[in-house]
């Protein structure tokens, strides 16, 4: 009785400190230690479980832990910062199917006890946890072969797609149903299992490659939520707690992008984005001419400018071009040319992509504006220089209303008075749709991979440096 | 589980979703990525639900299913804190 007690004060201790943690998170100058803290309470809530009087099995416990920390730890002391999607959406994935794993063995336990007769809370709220769960473990796996580029990252549809997930989740909610009602008869139970798993590839799998900012956003918030059911079924508060404020978050993330891109989540997740919209716009605009221009005349320019506004996106991570950036911009700022970087909110394959990427090129966080605080300053900026970006500097969005990404709202790299595009090409971006400001006078394009053109313009600069 | 727990448990569910929205609303861009690790790890809080579920002595398949509920989430929470602290190391203001 009182070790019980002891754990649900320890419980209670966990919950707030998880919520302080959440809270330091949200501040540059305190997130560290708010990510500390909520480790902290997770190591509370762990230890505290352990002198929960049904855990006797301390060896396999403590073998599982051991060898879990160890693969957890190493990977997460690996990972490149360009893969933080990928490693994201694969936690992500690990934390539903853990979900799903704790809530069939609450089931399989209670379902296998003859005596008992499963309440029908509990099987409400299995069912649930394994819905959900199961949702998110294989969508999760779905988004980082997308993000690892094992699957076509670009949006894969078939004709009935729809009509197809519409009659599974009809169908699972119906086998749901039927658990309910009768929550011994295990096959119902694997049904919901095997469909669950299954929408979440068919739902993740239509979404393209600059999507999915929005889908890990969600995801994330469906991890919460799974764990919150899990506590439901475990009638545990700190699972609740702690899953309400994942999920929350989550929530909120998946709002932000929509909005950055002027879509609704619904749009998104019904997917196929990129295929319709190309047609429509390839049809009523002329062919762009573009002006090249190359390595040595980009350096004079960036040589005679005094204010630059750099513009990354997901082709500076491919290219892992963040490092020679910061050179770029340390050689600038000594030079008395002052150097910000505006960043779109979508820019990248997850919400705050480019601002790790830059962090980890040790390029100061304050010098990163946000979209909305340097669109006016573009007019007054002798140079844009766009690396890997396409949609998020597209002026149709502003100026086009024919155009499928008409609204959005973009980074005004246009009113610069020059811009730079390191590209590697004249592909599309994402959206399928050409960028007109391709076309523009006051642009130039410097083709090639990001990494190396950067690389050229940074030891140009220095041989004018020395001359 | 009766219902007068099941509205207890409602009441907390209700109450931390006020919490989170409240609290996660004013996070700056900056730091969505490691918020995001960060909130990830912290889902692996099914790590609590796992241990239980790992604890019977015998060898029966619900013991089974979450002893690997616990290898997943422990897996998912250390990363998840350990790449999360190494992202927010990275974060700092002008010299």
């Amino acid at each position: 009785m009182t070790t019980d007690l002891l754990i649900q004060i320890a419980y209670l201790v966990a919950s707030v400190l998880f919520i302080m943690g959440i809270k330091m998170l949200g501040k540059t100058s305190s997130a560290r230690k708010g990510n500390t803290l909520s480790a902290v309470a997770m190591f509370i809530a762990v230890v505290a479980t352990l002198l929960n009087s049904q855990v006797l099995s301390f060896t396999e416990i403590f073998v599982t832990i051991l060898i879990a920390s160890a693969v957890g730890w190493f990977a997460a002391q690996r990972v490149e910062m360009t893969n933080m999607p990928e490693m994201v959406a694969i936690f992500n994935g690990f934390g539903g199917a853990s979900s799903v794993l704790v809530a069939a063995s609450e089931y399989w336990r209670q379902a296998h006890e003859a005596s008992l007769t499963m309440p029908v809370v509990v099987a409400v709220t299995v069912v649930i946890s394994i819905l959900i769960g199961a949702v998110t473990f294989t969508g999760s796996l779905v988004a980082f072969g997308k993000l690892k580029g094992l699957i076509n990252g670009r949006a894969i549809t078939f004709t009935g797609q729809h009509a197809l997930n519409a009659l599974l989740f009809l169908a699972v909610l119906a086998f749901s149903v039927l658990v309910v009602l009768d929550p011994n008869f295990e096959l119902w139970m694997i049904a919901v299992l095997a469909i669950a798993l299954l929408l979440g590839v068919l739902t993740v799998i239509p979404i393209g490659g600059a999507d999915m900012p929005v889908v890990i956003s969600l995801l994330n918030s469906y991890s919460g939520i799974a764990a919150c059911a899990t506590g439901f079924v475990l009638n545990n508060q700190v699972l609740i707690i702690t899953g309400a404020l994942v999920g929350a978050s989550g929530i909120i993330l998946t709002q932000i992008m929509c909005k950055a891109m002027n879509r609704s989540l619904v749009n998104v997740l019904l997917g196929g984005f990129g295929q319709t919209g190309g047609a429509a716009a390839s049809g009523g605009g002329e062919e762009i001419v573009v002006k090249e221009v190359g390595v040595e005349e980009s350096a004079m320019l960036f040589d005679s400018a005094s204010s630059v506004i750099i513009v990354p996106g997901y082709g500076m991570a491919v290219a892992q071009a963040q490092h020679v950036v910061r050179e770029l911009t340390d050689l600038l700022e000594k030079r008395g040319t002052s150097v910000k970087f505006a960043i779109h909110p979508v820019a990248g394959r997850m919400p705050g992509h480019m601002n790790v990427l830059l962090a980890e090129a040790n390029i100061p966080y304050d010098k990163l504006i946000e979209m909305d605080h340097i669109n006016d300053e573009f007019a007054n900026t002798d140079i844009c220089l766009i690396i890997g970006a396409n949609d998020v500097v597209n002026p149709a969005a502003r100026t086009n209303p024919g155009s499928p990404i008409y609204g959005m709202p973009v980074l005004n790299a246009d009113k610069a008075r020059t811009v730079i595009v390191c590209k590697r090409g004249m592909a599309a971006g994402y959206a399928g749709i050409e960028n007109e400001l391709f076309g523009y006078p006051n642009c130039l394009m410097l083709f090639g991979d990001a990494k190396a053109s950067m690389t050229k313009v940074v030891s140009e600069l220095k041989e004018m440096a020395t001359a | 589980m009766n219902a007068e727990a099941l509205i207890v448990l409602l009441y907390v569910l209700v109450l931390a979703s006020f919490v989170g929205f409240e609290l996660i609303s004013k996070v700056p861009p900056t730091l969505h990525t490691p918020l995001m690790s960060g909130s990830n790890a912290i889902s692996g809080i099914t790590i609590v639900g796992a241990i239980v579920a790992a604890g019977p002595l015998d060898h029966s398949v619900s013991k089974w299913l979450g002893v690997a509920a616990l290898f997943l989430a422990t897996l998912n929470v250390v990363g998840g804190y350990v790449v999360t602290d190494r992202m927010l190391k990275m974060f700092k203001k002008k010299k």
